[in-house]
């Protein structure tokens, strides 16, 4: 699905990655965890093709992502902050992204899932974090793409909310689909995660299942595991 | 590249800053003609407001344009678009809506006034041309500088401060330059620095259209002889075109170097 190789890049003197080496299978959720400042979103953002990473190559599904950009037609991303041009409404919002993806899909059922049809005609910028992110949502699951990037996904949601979202995300596994999630709620990670990628100052630390993390670690919850393994590391 | 351009452009023409800008430019004209009731005189007294209004217009509506989109910029960095098609989707989407304020906004009085039935019609095409031609170049010199400073404050002062070299310092330096070496002979010098001023440029283009040139003296006489002529005014488009094109070219080098 992605194969990274060797990737490198640098923010001014800030070394943010430091030689990745990653592959990602398809059909299975994968979580990246590691501390504020490891390089989670600048992984996600190189294989969106955001940042250009100074050394090493990402292919996305067997091609170079290099200078490319028809490849992101098979991934739906979901931005970390969610940013939107303020003087649109929900409703034409939805629409311009459909049209630039020239794709037909339709949101009606996601829409009435996270309960925003009151809001569909009002201005992104009078929308409430909260409201802002399930419309987020919305644009990220509502087209059928091979891959989804979330990228902290679970910010500012509500409890009710936040189990429909798990069950999206179930739902998209059981489609085959493949799942790249950030997120700093352990316990969420835990429901949804089959594999975990922990990033530490750039460099992967630990990269196995759910049930290789707990024996490596000898811990029976992935928010203790996660913390023995930052402990290892300021030890060792 | 078009639907970029689509959205960005539906989005200025609903701004109020678009209708801000259109109805000066429609009280402008209707004012001037109303005042000289001549439309050659009309053309003359508009050059000066839009060779210094305009690259002004363009330069601030440019930077700030950029700045203001960026949530929209980084929606569309992940949808499957060509990065650059991102950028001069925008872009095109600001001047075009800049450029239309402007034709229409001083076409519309100038042909109630009787346009096309005088011999001043080309003289004001002419007129017009130049102004998209200062739109689009100093729109395109703004998104450079604001592509690379992410600090807007910054951004507008070296946006603003482009402004002013080019419609004040420029002159300035260039007549210094003239009086401290008039024992040569200065034609060439003269020609060469008003030709890679876009506004000075501008500015000799029209005045020598307008048949005015006597009134810049010796110096009119050989600019006539190269700028009045044919291949004069040929060179000086393509001068223009040129200040429009090589812009949008480091636009899109940037563009596909940046991180977002």
């Amino acid at each position: 699905m992605i194969h990274i190789t060797a990737l490198h890049k640098k923010f001014g003197k800030n070394e943010v990655l430091k030689g990745i080496d990653l592959t990602i299978a398809p059909g299975k959720i994968y979580a990246i965890l590691g501390p504020n400042g490891s390089g989670k979103t600048t992984l996600i953002k190189s294989i969106l093709g955001m940042v250009i990473p100074d050394k090493g190559s990402i292919e996305v599904l067997g091609h170079p992502i290099k200078k490319g950009w028809k490849y992101r037609k098979q991934i739906d991303y979901l931005p970390q902050i969610a940013n939107f041009p303020g003087n649109l409404k929900v409703r034409e919002l939805i629409a311009m992204i459909k049209d630039l993806r020239n794709d037909d899909n339709e949101a009606t059922d996601l829409i009435q899932l996270f309960r925003l049809e009151s809001h569909l005609d009002k201005k992104l910028s009078a929308l409430s974090g909260g409201t802002k992110q399930k419309v987020n949502l919305v644009l990220a699951f509502m087209f059928d793409s091979l891959l989804l990037i979330l990228d902290e996904p679970n910010t500012g949601l509500d409890p009710n909310a936040l189990i429909q979202l798990k069950d999206l995300i179930k739902s998209e596994k059981a489609k085959g689909k493949t799942l790249l999630i950030t997120s700093h709620v352990m316990q969420f990670v835990e429901e949804v995660a089959d594999e975990v990628i922990y990033l530490l100052e750039g460099s992967i630390y630990f990269n196995g299942t759910l049930e290789e993390l707990m024996a490596a670690t000898q811990q029976t919850n992935v928010e203790h595991a996660i913390a023995e393994l930052t402990k290892t590391e300021l030890n060792g | 590249m078009g639907k970029v351009l689509k959205y960005s452009f539906y989005d200025l023409v609903r701004s109020r800053w678009s209708y801000i800008y259109l109805s000066f430019y429609l009280a402008l004209g209707f004012v001037l003609l109303f005042l000289n009731n001549d439309l050659s005189k009309g053309v003359i007294t508009l050059m000066n407001i839009i060779i210094v209004l305009v690259p002004l217009i363009g330069t601030i509506f440019g930077t700030m344009y950029y700045y203001n989109s960026k949530e929209f910029t980084e929606l569309l960095l992940a949808q499957p678009i060509k990065r650059s098609h991102i950028f001069l989707g925008q872009y095109f989407g600001v001047a075009g809506s800049l450029s239309m304020s402007l034709v229409l906004g001083l076409g519309i009085p100038f042909m109630m006034y009787g346009l096309l039935r005088s011999n001043a019609v080309f003289d004001f095409t002419l007129l017009l041309v130049v102004g998209i031609f200062l739109t689009l170049i100093f729109t395109a010199l703004a998104f450079n500088i604001a592509i690379n400073n992410d600090n807007k404050i910054k951004g507008f002062g070296y946006a603003v401060l482009l402004w002013l070299f080019m419609a004040v310092i420029y002159d300035g330096i260039f007549l210094l330059s003239l009086i401290l070496f008039e024992e040569y002979p200065l034609d060439t010098f003269s020609m060469v620095a008003t030709a890679l001023n876009p506004i000075d440029l501008s500015r000799t283009l029209i005045l020598l259209k307008l048949d005015i040139s006597a009134l810049l003296g010796y110096t009119g006489a050989v600019f006539k002889r190269f700028f009045g002529t044919q291949f004069g005014f040929w060179m000086s488009m393509l001068v223009l075109l040129l200040w429009t094109i090589l812009p949008l070219l480091r636009l899109r080098y940037t563009a596909d170097r940046k991180d977002f």
